[in-house]
This record gives structure tokens, C-alpha cells and sequence, in this order.
């Protein structure tokens, strides 16, 4: 069956498989009791990698924008999916309240997405990089800094301390600046990891392989030769960054309801360089390499730690190794020469699969 | 293919440098066997029962930042949990534990692997871990296992919230913000107070927050309350001029040391010299490197503990530190160096045994705890409540002469 | 009065910014990659000047130039072993590998020389410091020597760029590395001298911020590093008077956000004010425009 399929579509099944397949293994070796508490504990944090990896790719490898704030829009998906879980868990019954903050953490990271997509549309290449960190670093400040109470008379907010909410005796401090949000109730699972790691590789695998991913991608190649045939650039722009900064949202809140503690300090410009580190080194524009290159880069540290005090220096080598080894000339050479056969391939056989995608629709 | 060719590269060099890194472990392990010999005579000096305990080896494990940002902190608590645990041992006979410790880069994910990697080694009781914001994911995941711990030094009430079975050895922020005002304020020390303080740190600013809080009910005018953060803490210059324009006859440093040293830097250089007072954080300021110490005359602060104080179990911890790892303890070392003899102590008392699982562990110890009364190096007939806070004196003390002075 | 003493602060900050951004820009410039190891480079100059001026007692100026002789060895290194196999590859990956050189650096440092922080003792501790009005305002001898060091830098800067063959060289590659190839321009040598100087100027502004700022620790120049870079940006990248203006104007904001605004939120102010010049001049304050051509 496999080999009827259009190539994109053999690959989407495949990324999807290795998905499905992690989960299945993991269940087994968690049934056989074969897993590790180490291994088992990162199960979440990995799927929340994962997300991030893949939608920071659809930036930097479809749109060809490099994003070093990331972590910024998977600071307001937890802060405020965290929130809306806090309140509404006490009176609406779990799944709600679950399904609920990644609604409201991807929407509000999406808004932001469009604010910060603004720039965007003026800025490319470094400047670009610039403002996005920025933006992560103006979250992460202002985040440190926030303070939300809640008592009768309803919500406090405040940027100085806690002191200055002036609530009630009974009222209830839900954001403590840099102490962030306590007290959260654990409610991620690997399940619920690995489904929404399944939903974020259907939403943008699909959008790379549409119509729109096409123009994504005609944008990235040649920007004025796509507006000259009149692609719409700003849309198209703002809808892939906007798709990116929802998914980084959804991650966050799946991470923050991962631990009892969610402070804006996590998500500085060291986790966006984090995030970044895997789509490279997963290859830019390479979904399935992202997903593969969070779960290897996110359980790697831990497997060093019979390393001792060395840990970090040989992450940090390993790093440097495997980019050099990862991105040399000749083994640049040697991907072009691959993918320049598969484009040919493609192009060959386009009119023929044309009829197949028909087929399988 | 060249990506799995990649990883397939990437792992393969893990695992064989995860080999070498098996051996050099246990090359340190043995390195430091002298330190411990040295040090056994001054625990048994010290009188610990010796050979009170006989059975199986308990697994102690400790959780701190010793890579990173913060690494001075778990540095400090993993070589005084090392040196605590090698001094018992010696001094038992036989083992009594067996202590491992896991890097966390004061990182909450970070910490909650480095515990479930300990868990995977067995962990019976926890020592750690050492900042807060890790030591509250990490306690949640104590409280759902019912394991034993107990932090050394991370403050703030929300960590022993998570459950009955967490332990602090160190003050609450708010117990130590209140404590300030109170001396300040009996003591008379000044009349219009201004505040430096890291908003971005859970410790510092939860200090400012009780300080404040008590202030105003003791009449202390506080003039400015000045915040930095870890981003901005390189020039302080600012914080220490608003302090002075408002006037501040005494400013409050609920920090750290290596800031509140750049922090007299500052006032000296722009000739500002009010009453600096500081908290536990505090202590350290006299061992940095080439700091003036003559800066720091005059600088009181509330501290459970000092490097020079007089009595023979800190003198003894002291040399002992000094000895195995080239440094003066701080009051990290010496909280992580109560925290492993209290629980010795409660484990002795309790008949807590390395064959019992770790949830009957933490039973017997939560019952020890909340009855026996601990003489530390922090501090003498420590008790703990059910909430796991420890109440315990503070000592203040003030720098004459490039030394701790007591008040 | 007030003012004028938080704008000296400014300023004093902004030199210190400025001087890295100097050297962050260069190698922009020239090599078209972000090197984010910059500001771990610096660590590792105060490091030695530590050593060498406040353990061993060296003279400070001895101690300085020896830690440019460290700092250019070690930049010189870096860009061989870690970037130059990397000079044909995208962009990103020459970035990612910069940032497992910095991480590599703190490691080593902290395996070195521990985490505790050290008090880094002045290099111009024997100066006094300027005072006005009758005392009411003094500028720290720090201050004016970095702002001196760093106007002398840009000028010599500028001055080899445009006048000698090398700084020409640096030029033609700056502008087109493949045409400076075919003109006879040796690409490689003109980089590594490039990131020579950049090291040495990261060790005179270890130095300099040290002074002014003593605390030392392996994550010292992290934060500095990257401030920098913003300053870089700020002021249009590539651009060396750019840098100092950018360096400049960035530690005034965010010391006078500090003063009237709020000492929590300065960095974001510092942020937003970079993100609204951005928007409104896309290259920074004295950034050329690039014009695409189809």
C-alpha cells in the first residue's frame, strides 16, 4: 500500500508510524515493567518538545525566518492554560477543564502570534531574530513581575508585589511573580502527550503539503517572485507563524500541568535556543527529524548524568560534534545530491500520483 | 537516513563515554576516601552514637544545581552532604548510608528527573533539593510517593504545602522577613529603611514580602523598595543611588551575597554608608575572592549560621570542609550538613532500617520528626511542626573586623 | 542633579555594552555569524586578568595584554576548529554551534575555576574618580577610561578597516566573500584575523566590565553578552560606530527605566524600545539598507 502513495504521503505515514509506534512500545515496556522512573518521568516533557520542535520548524524551515523566542509563546500558552485549569478544575469536571486550557493556552499564544507577527511583514533575517527574542524576553520580564490575586470582589493584577493586589483575607494569590503559579494539580499524561504530538503533526504536515504550505515555501525561496505571481505574502506569513506560535501554546500547557510549580524563568531565551538546537540538528524544514531530534536531544542529558561534574561538557561537545558532522560541506553536498533526485523523481511521476491523491481522498 | 546515521553517532558516543564516566566516577570515589579518614576523628570528637546502627545501608540522595547559574548552592550542599554522610559512616563502623547526588541545573524538569533517576537507584530519603522552584515540583512528587524530605535550604512555604511528608531545615522567607523587621525595629538600627531585593528569585522577594508586611506593624518607615533581576543584577549602581536620594539610613538586602557584595562596592564608591543588613543569604560575603572585606564592616545579618563562630562542632565542621574540598563552608554547607545528621539521628531513633521500603521510611520518620529536638550547626533544640517547617533562634551577628561578631 | 547621576550610570553601563557590542560587530560584519561565544570569551579574559592582576599582582596593563594573547589564541581556535568547517553550511547551524561553544566555555571555566563568585579588584583602582558640583556628582574613573578605550578602539577600527590592505581585505569579504575569493582576497586568513581582533577586544572588555561590575563567575558573560548584541542590533549590525551608539543608548534606557520606571521591568522596556526602532528602521540606527535585487 505504501508504495502507491504520493512520496509526501508515504512520508507523513511513516513520521506518524514512528508516533504511533513509540507510544505502543512504551505501553508494552511500561506493562512488562520495563521502564525506567527516569525514562517514564520525561515522557511529557519530551511530547512537549516534540510539539515545539515541530512547530518552531514550520517558522524556520517552511517560512525560512529564524525565531529565537519561542519559548516566549510557550510562556503565555502555560500561564494562561495553567490558569484557566486552576480555576475552572475546581468546578467543571476534568476533561473540561483539561481540554479547556489547551484551548485557551494555544489561543492566547495565537494572538500573540499575530501581535508579534506584525513585525514580521517589516523585518527578515537577523533583525527578525532579534525581535523575537525580544519578545521572549519582554514575556519572560514581564512575567516575572506579574502578580494576579483573586478574592469577592474578583480579579487583582499588579506588576510591583503581591502586597500591592490589596486582597481580602480570603482572597487567593494565583500568580506570584517569580514564583510563578504553585500548587498545580498534575494532569498531563503520555497519552494526552502523544495525542496532541499527533494532532500538531496532522495540522502542519497538512498545511505544508496544501496549497498554502506550497505558497509558505515560494515565499522562502524567492520572495519577490512570489509576490510578483501574486501570492499573497502577508497572509501567508502571519498564518504560518500564527500556526507555530498556537502549537508552541498548546506545548507549554502541556508541559506546565506536567509539575506542581510553573515558574516564567523556564521559559527564557535558553529553552528558545533549546528548541532550536532540535530543529537544526533535526535538519530545518524536516518534520519527522525534529520530532526525533527533541526525543534524543531531551533524554541525551539525562543519560549523561553518570558523568558527574562533566555532564554539560560533554553536552556541549557532543553538540558541537554532531553539528560539524551534521552540516560539513561534503555531507551538505551529499543531502543536495538526495534530494535533488527526489525532486526529479517527483516531477516525473506528478501527473500520475495527481490521479492517486484523487484516489485516496 | 543521515539522521538516523546521526543519532545512531550521537548515542553510540553516549554510551561509550557513559562507560568512561562509570570508571572516573569511582576514581573520585576513592580520591576522596582520604578526606573522609581525616574527617572521621572529628565526627567521633564530636560524639555521634557510635555503632548505633547496624542494618542495611539507607539510600540517601541529594538534588541541587551543581552545573549553571546557581551551581555555588548545590556545590556547597553536595560536598557537605558528602562530608556528613562519610563522617557518620566512619564514625558507625559500618555503613549507615549510602548517599548519591543528581545535578538539576536549577531547573524543575531538570530536578524531577534527577529524582526519578535517584528513584531508580532506590532512594529511600531525599536530602534536597536545594533552590525553590525545583524543591516544588520536586516535593509533589515526594508527597504522591510518600518519600521523606527534606530540603536544606529551599525557603518558601509553598515547598513543605506539597504534602505531610516534606521537611525545611532553613527558615521560611516569611519566619526570616518578619524576624528582620523585628530586630531591626527593637533594636532600633534605623528609622527610614530602603530595600534591595531580586524580584526574580522566589527567595529573595518572599523576604520582601513578609519585611514589608512587618515593617508597616512595627512603624518602620521603609523610604524605597528597589528590585533587579537576574537579567539586570550586573549594574546595581541605580538601585543603590534611589536608595540614597530617599534617604535610607539602613537598607534591607534579602539577597544573596555575591549581589550584595557588588552592592557595598557601589555605596562605597558613590560614598553612601547607611547600616546594611542583611539574611541567610548573606553569609559567604567574607570568602568571596577578592572582595575588600573592610567594605562589609559593619554589615549585620540574621543568619542560622557562621563560618567563625567559636563552638567546637562548627570549628570541627569547618577544618573538615576546608579539608576535603579547599572552600569555607556557607550556610548552604552547613543546612545540608544538619539535614543528613538529623535524619541519622531520626533514622537511629525511629529503628529505620535500608530494608524497609521508602514509604514505611517516611512514616517513621514524619512520626521522629515532629517529636525529637535536633542540635544542628544551625542552630540548637531545632523542633519541627506536622507542616514540616522547623522552628528554630536566629542569630544575628555583625562584621568587625573582618569577622562575625555576635550582637 | 539626580538625573544627570543616573545618566552617568547610563552611560558608565552603556561603555561596557558598547565595547562588546565592538567586537560582536566586527565579526558580524565581516563573517556574517552571530557569534553568541562572545560573551563567554570575555569570562574567560577576566578570568585571566583576575589571575594575573589581582592574585598574582601584575601590572594591570601586562595583565591586560596577556589576556589578549589568551582571548586571540582561543578565538582563533574556535573559529577553526568549531566554525571554519562550517563556513559553507546555512547560517543556523554556524549559530548552533557557536552556542555549544559557549556552553562549553562556562563548563570549562566552572570545572577550572569553581562557581564561587570572585571579586574582581579594579584595573584603574589607582585612578580617582571625576568629581563635579562640588562633590555631588562623581564619574568613576572606570567609566571614563572604558569610554576612552572604546571611542579609541572605534576609531583605530575604523581607521584599519578603511586604510590598510587587511582592513580592506576584510571589506571586499565582507561585501562578497566569493568575488573577494576571485580577486585574490584569502578568505580564511581574512576571517581568522577578524576573529582575532574581535577576541582581543573581548578581552580589554572583560576587563572594563569587571571593573565596573566585579562580580566573576563562569556565567558572568552571558547576560553582558547578549545585552551587547541587542546594542549591536540596536545601533544597525555591522556597523561600528553603530555599536558604540547602540551600546551607548542602550545602558542610558535601561538605567533611566530603572530610575522612573520600574527596576523590575527595565529589561523589557530595553526590549520594547528595541523592538519600536526596529519596526520603524529596520537595520538599526546606522544600518545600511540593503536593497534586494531580482
Amino acid at each position: 500500500m505504501l508504495k502507491n502513495m504520493k512520496k509526501s504521503t508515504k512520508s507523513n505515514v511513516i513520521t506518524l508510524g514512528i508516533v504511533v509506534g513509540f507510544y505502543v512500545l512504551i505501553q508494552i515496556l511500561s506493562a512488562a515493567g520495563a521502564l525506567t522512573n527516569s525514562f517514564s518521568g520525561q515522557l511529557v516533557p519530551i511530547c512537549a518538545y516534540v510539539i515545539m520542535a515541530v512547530s518552531l520548524n514550520l517558522t524556520v524551515g517552511m517560512l525560512g525566518e529564524l525565531s529565537l523566542g519561542h519559548a516566549g509563546f510557550m510562556s503565555v500558552g502555560a500561564f494562561s492554560g495553567t490558569l484557566v485549569y486552576v480555576v475552572m478544575s475546581e468546578n467543571a469536571p476534568q476533561p473540561l477543564a483539561l481540554l479547556l486550557a489547551f484551548v485557551v493556552g494555544g489561543a492566547v499564544a495565537g494572538l500573540f502570534g499575530v501581535l508579534v507577527g506584525i513585525p514580521v511583514l517589516r523585518l527578515s533575517g537577523d533583525y527578525l531574530a532579534i525581535v523575537t527574542l525580544a519578545f521572549g524576553e519582554i514575556v519572560k520580564n514581564v512575567m516575572n513581575a506579574c502578580y494576579l490575586g483573586v478574592d469577592s470582589h474578583g480579579l487583582h493584577f499588579s506588576l510591583k508585589d503581591s502586597a500591592s493586589l490589596n486582597l481580602e483575607v480570603d482572597g487567593k494569590v494565583l500568580i506570584n511573580g517569580a514564583m510563578g503559579i504553585t500548587g498545580i494539580k498534575k494532569a498531563s499524561t503520555f497519552t494526552i502527550g502523544i495525542v496532541l504530538v499527533i494532532i500538531t503533526l496532522l495540522v502542519i504536515l497538512n498545511l505544508v503539503n496544501s496549497r498554502a504550505g506550497r505558497a509558505i515555501k515560494a515565499i522562502r525561496d524567492n520572495e519577490i517572485a512570489a509576490r510578483s505571481v501574486g501570492v499573497p505574502i502577508t497572509k501567508y506569513k502571519l498564518m504560518a507563524f500564527v500556526t507555530s506560535a498556537v502549537f508552541a501554546g498548546v506545548a507549554g500547557v502541556l508541559y506546565a500541568l506536567n509539575y506542581s510549580s510553573l515558574v516564567a524563568k523556564k521559559f527564557d531565551y535558553n529553552t528558545s535556543i533549546l528548541i532550536l538546537v532540535f530543529v537544526v540538528l533535526g535538519g530545518i524544514g524536516n518534520l519527522r527529524g525534529s520530532v526525533i531530534a527533541a526525543a534524543v536531544l531531551t533524554v541525551l542529558p539525562e543519560l549523561l548524568r553518570s558523568m558527574n561534574d562533566y555532564r554539560m561538557l560533554i553536552y556541549a561537545i557532543v553538540l558541537i560534534v554532531v553539528m560539524i558532522f551534521n552540516q560539513s560541506p561534503e555531507m551538505i553536498a551529499l543531502r543536495k545530491r538526495l534530494t535533488a533526485r527526489f525532486r526529479k523523481e517527483d516531477a516525473e511521476g506528478k501527473g500520475a500520483k495527481d490521479k492517486e491523491k484523487k484516489g485516496v481522498a | 537516513m543521515k539522521k538516523l546515521v546521526s543519532s545512531v553517532l550521537a548515542a553510540s558516543m553516549v554510551l561509550s563515554l557513559a562507560a568512561c564516566g562509570s570508571s572516573a566516577s569511582t576514581d573520585t570515589a576513592s580520591s576522596s576516601e582520604a578526606a573522609s579518614t581525616s574527617t572521621a576523628a572529628t565526627a567521633e570528637a564530636a560524639g555521634e552514637g557510635s555503632g548505633a546502627y547496624t542494618g542495611t545501608p539507607i539510600k540517601i540522595g541529594g538534588i541541587g544545581p551543581v552545573t549553571g547559574g546557581a551551581a555555588i548552592y548545590g556545590q556547597a550542599v553536595k560536598n557537605a552532604e558528602e562530608l556528613a554522610v562519610k563522617e557518620i559512616n566512619a564514625a558507625n563502623g559500618s555503613d549507615v548510608f549510602e548517599w548519591k547526588f543528581e545535578d538539576d541545573e536549577h531547573d524543575a524538569e531538570k530536578s524531577v528527573n534527577a529524582y526519578n533517576t535517584l528513584k531508580d537507584w532506590g532512594l529511600q530519603v531525599l536530602a534536597g533539593p536545594v533552590t525553590t522552584t525545583p524543591s516544588i515540583a520536586v516535593a509533589a512528587e515526594t508527597a504522591n510517593d510518600n518519600l521523606f524530605m527534606m530540603t536544606p535550604s529551599a525557603s518558601a512555604p509553598a515547598v513543605i504545602e506539597s504534602g505531610d511528608n516534606v521537611f525545611q531545615i532553613c527558615f521560611t522567607d516569611p519566619n526570616q522577613g518578619v524576624a528582620s523587621a523585628d530586630y531591626i525595629a527593637e533594636n532600633k538600627l534605623g528609622t527610614k529603611v530602603g530595600i534591595i531585593y531580586d524580584s526574580s528569585d522566589a527567595y529573595s522577594s518572599g523576604i520582601y514580602e513578609k519585611f514589608k508586611a512587618e515593617a508597616a506593624a512595627k512603624n518602620l518607615e521603609i523610604v524605597t523598595a528597589e528590585a533587579f533581576t537576574a537579567d539586570n543584577k550586573s549594574d546595581l549602581s541605580t538601585q543603590v543611588a534611589k536608595c540614597q536620594q530617599a534617604g535610607a539610613d539602613l537598607v534591607f538586602l534579602p539577597i544573596y551575597y555575591q549581589e550584595a557584595s557588588q552592592i557595598l562596592i557601589a555605596a562605597n564608591k558613590s560614598g553612601y554608608a547607611p547600616v546594611f543588613f542583611g539574611c541567610d543569604g548573606m553569609d559567604g560575603i567574607l570568602t568571596i575572592e577578592g572582595f575588600d572585606t573592610s567594605l562589609a564592616e559593619g554589615l549585620m545579618l540574621l543568619t542560622p549560621f557562621a563560618a567563625d563562630a567559636q563552638d567546637e562542632k562548627t570549628q570541627a565542621f569547618v577544618s573538615a570542609y576546608k579539608e576535603a574540598y579547599g572552600d569555607t563552608p556557607n550556610q548552604f554547607a552547613a543546612d545540608a550538613y544538619d539535614v543528613v545528621y538529623a535524619i541519622y539521628q531520626a533514622a537511629v531513633a525511629g529503628g529505620i532500617n535500608g530494608d524497609m521500603d521508602a514509604s514505611d521510611v517516611c512514616d517513621a520518620l514524619k512520626a521522629q520528626f515532629t517529636s525529637m529536638t535536633f542540635d544542628g550547626l544551625t542552630g540548637d533544640g531545632m523542633t519541627w511542626d506536622a507542616s514540616g517547617a522547623v522552628s528554630k533562634a536566629p542569630k544575628a551577628v555583625v562584621i568587625k573586623d573582618g569577622a562575625y561578631a555576635a550582637m | 542633579m539626580q538625573f544627570l547621576s543616573y545618566l552617568i550610570n547610563g552611560i558608565s553601563l552603556g561603555s561596557v555594552y558598547a565595547l562588546i557590542a565592538l567586537g560582536y560587530t566586527m565579526v558580524y560584519g565581516i563573517a556574517k555569524m552571530l557569534n553568541f561565544a562572545h560573551g563567554d570569551v570575555i569570562m574567560i579574559g577576566s578570568y585571566v586578568v583576575f589571575f594575573a592582576f589581582g592574585s598574582a599582582g601584575m601590572n594591570p596593563v601586562l595583565a591586560i595584554v596577556l589576556s589578549m594573547v589568551v582571548c586571540t589564541v582561543l578565538g582563533v581556535t574556535i573559529e577553526r576548529v568549531a566554525y571554519r568547517p562550517l563556513r559553507e553550511a546555512p547560517s543556523l547551524a554556524v549559530l548552533i554551534t557557536a552556542i555549544g561553544v559557549s556552553y562549553l566555555l562556562q563548563q570549562v571555566a566552572q570545572l577550572a575555576w569553581t562557581s564561587n563568585p570572585k571579586s574582581f579588584t579594579s584595573v584603574v583602582s589607582g585612578l580617582k574618580p571625576i568629581s563635579l558640583f562640588g562633590g555631588q556628582l562623581t564619574i568613576s574613573a572606570e567609566t571614563v577610561v572604558t569610554i576612552i578605550a572604546c571611542i579609541v578602539i572605534m576609531v583605530v577600527l575604523i581607521w584599519f578597516v578603511n586604510n590598510t590592505p587587511a582592513g580592506h581585505a576584510m571589506l571586499a569579504v565582507s561585501e562578497d566573500r566569493g568575488a573577494a575569493q576571485l580577486m585574490g582576497v584569502n578568505v580564511n586568513a581574512t576571517i581568522s584575523l577578524t576573529f582575532a581582533i574581535g577576541s582581543a577586544l573581548a578581552a580589554v572588555a572583560g576587563a572594563l566590565l569587571c571593573s565596573s561590575y566585579p562580580t566573576l563567575q563562569p556565567t558572568t558573560g552571558a547576560m553582558p553578552g547578549i545585552k551587547a548584541f541587542v546594542a549591536a542590533v540596536f545601533g544597525g549590525i555591522g556597523s561600528i560606530p553603530g555599536a558604540f551608539l547602540g551600546g551607548i543608548l542602550l545602558g542610558i534606557i535601561e538605567n533611566l527605566s530603572k530610575a522612573y520606571i520600574s527596576t523590575q521591568l527595565s529589561d523589557a522596556i530595553v526590549f520594547l524600545v528595541l523592538v519600536v526602532v526596529l519596526i520603524v528602521k529596520p537595520t538599526g540606527l546606522l544600518g545600511k539598507k540593503v536593497n534586494v535585487k531580482v
